[in-house]
């Protein structure tokens, strides 16, 4: 709790205590957090001095502002309709089994959690996913498993 | 035999100036000339809207006050879409020229790039991109600090109104229009929001001039535009193409021989069946943000519309009621019918809170569903059904 007080007075001497200051102010927490505990809310109300409310009634409202407990590595992966054309249950299923997790879902180890998301941008090369800010594409099963043995072992 | 869509090359062409000397040169014109040419360019916003660039830059100039903003919209959040990040990483000067010389005209000394949440990966390059426009800005004597702000995911953050609510710390629902944010935008200050696009369009008027632009397209759209192309196609990626093209003419070139529908214009237009593709044309005003996802014969259109649909109650911002229950509704409804726990017939119910959603709706998000939900459920009844 005190890193988080640390971090948010942080992100406010960078971004300003102005309603605008909002947005960049959770986008910072999410990355060091991986999500929005209701202590960082509570704090982030009281640094710019709106409601609680104010604050958890904004991020709800964004899909990269989780208020759900996340893993250190939250895994996207694009459900729209190209790459559902190009085989996205067979990338779901495979990590479905690589992780143990479903969807939705976090590792007990809490290193990776495993979402579903709208159309990445990237559906020519599809099926795409993003694991935090990295995208991967032309994803096959095979690919998806050399890629998640990476970051189990660290190498990345 | 179909006539080939014509390619064009002017906003992936490689640079041929000196960095910002389009700007450089612009800011010798005066802004009136600068802002009639682009008038008489024909332009029209790429972002789905359609409005003539140049008169929002006129109509921003003529608002008074010191302080205006310039906001590029790089939200491209519908599906299909991805020629706004191909610019981005391909030939970011322009897209920054054409916002340098809308803040010149219009008197703006702020402005922002709101980059898609999803598109992360692009900041540390497009910051270097600003960074050297910068210097270049101060040799030219132009006061226009440029920054990014990175969404944080919501498709209907994309409308201008919901983009400048969350730039301002809310939640991303949309206002009324008007006022537009011409008038009343960032900070409750006049506001220019372009896509991406325009604003590496507009930059091109300025370097090759009105009249040769206009030797491209159609009376009703001029230029070139860019299409998304995925889906069954051997040719997926971005391809600038001349406007008014048939989908007959679209499917021969990008079309793997076995192409049973076209949707133009992402989820938010029209779905295009092969008995329409002789008349139906690519540039009437359907193009929305040049999304176009090709499906051959293989595709269930209901598995098609299931997945729009499913995205749409999850996007939508839950302000209006329409949108909200309609979407939800719509969707619970093709899954009734399928399973043959509705009648046939309902589905002429579904295609009347269709359009009764396009009538109520509070912004083009609500409004747009009954393009793909009416023109899949007509044209493939007996998917939706069997
Ligand atoms: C639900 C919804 C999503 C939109 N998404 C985008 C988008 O991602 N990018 C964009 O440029 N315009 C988008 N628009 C259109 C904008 O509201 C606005 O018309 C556009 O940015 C204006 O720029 P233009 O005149 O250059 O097209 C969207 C509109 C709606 C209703
Ligand atoms: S139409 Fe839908 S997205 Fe638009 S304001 Fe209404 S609920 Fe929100
Ligand atoms: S449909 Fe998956 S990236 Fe667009």
């Amino acid at each position: 709790m005190a890193d988080t007080k640390e971090l948010i007075n942080a992100l406010s001497t960078k971004h300003g205590v102005e309603r605008r200051s909002l947005l960049p102010i959770l986008q910072g927490i999410v990355e060091k957090e991986n999500y929005l505990s209701k202590e960082s809310m509570l704090e982030v109300a009281k640094v710019l001095d709106i409601s609680a409310a104010e604050v958890y009634g904004t991020a709800s409202f964004f899909s990269f502002l989780d208020t759900k407990e996340r893993g250190q590595y939250v895994i996207r992966v694009c459900k729209s309709m190209t790459c559902d054309m190009k085989g996205k249950e067979e990338i779901l299923s495979t990590i479905e089994s690589v992780l143990k997790i479903k969807l939705g879902e976090t590792t007990q180890d809490k290193k990776f959690s495993f979402l579903e998301t709208n159309c990445l941008g990237l559906c020519e090369e599809g099926p795409a996913m993003l694991i935090n800010d990295d995208y991967f594409v032309k994803l096959t099963p095979a690919k998806i498993r050399e890629i998640l043995d990476r970051y189990l072992r660290n190498e990345i | 035999m179909t006539q080939k869509p014509k390619k064009v090359d002017i906003i992936f062409s490689p640079y041929s100036v000196a960095p910002y000397q389009i700007l450089k040169d612009t800011m010798k014109r005066s802004k009136e000339e600068v802002i009639a040419e682009l008038i008489s360019s024909g332009l029209r916003g790429r972002g789905g809207a359609g409005f003539p660039t140049g008169m929002k830059w006129k109509f921003a100039a003529e608002q008074k006050g010191s302080v205006k903003y310039v906001i590029c919209n790089a939200d491209e959040g519908e599906p299909g879409t991805f020629k706004d990040r191909k610019l981005l990483m391909s030939v970011p000067r322009k897209v920054i020229s054409g916002m340098a010389i809308c803040a010149w005209v219009t008197g703006s000394t702020q402005g922002f790039i709101y980059l898609r949440r999803e598109y992360k990966y692009l900041v540390t390059e497009l910051q270097k991109e600003i960074d050297i426009f910068t210097h270049h800005s101060k040799e030219v004597g132009l006061n226009f600090n440029l920054q990014i702000f990175l969404g944080a995911g919501a498709y209907v953050c994309g409308e201008e109104t919901a983009l400048i609510e969350s730039m301002e710390g809310k939640r991303g629902e949309p206002r009324n229009k008007p006022p537009y944010p011409i008038q009343n935008g960032f900070l409750g200050k006049p506001t220019v929001v372009n896509n991406v696009e325009t604003f590496a369009s507009a930059s091109m008027v300025c370097r090759i001039g009105a009249i040769e632009y206009k030797k491209f397209g159609t009376s009703d759209q001029r230029g070139s535009k860019l299409f998304s192309i995925s889906g069954d196609s051997p040719k997926e990626g971005v391809f600038e193409l001349e406007l008014g093209m048939s989908v007959e003419s679209f499917v021969s070139e990008f079309g793997d021989g076995d192409t049973k529908a076209v949707q133009v214009g992402g989820v938010a237009g029209f779905c295009v069946p092969r008995k329409d593709f002789a008349k139906a044309i690519i540039g009437d005003g359907n193009t929305t943000g040049g999304s176009t996802m090709i499906f051959n014969s293989s595709r269930s259109m209901y598995r098609v519309l299931h997945n729009y649909l499913d995205f749409y109650a999850e996007e939508s911002c839950g302000q209006c009621t329409p949108c909200r229950i309609g979407c939800q509704q719509l969707l619970k409804g093709i899954e009734a019918v399928k399973k043959g726990e509705k009648p046939a017939e309902y589905l002429d119910q579904l295609l009347k809170l269709s359009e009764s959603m396009r009538l109520t709706s509070k912004c083009g998000l609500g409004q747009s569903v009954t393009n793909s939900f009416s023109s899949i459920v007509t044209n493939f009844r007996e998917e939706m059904i069997f």
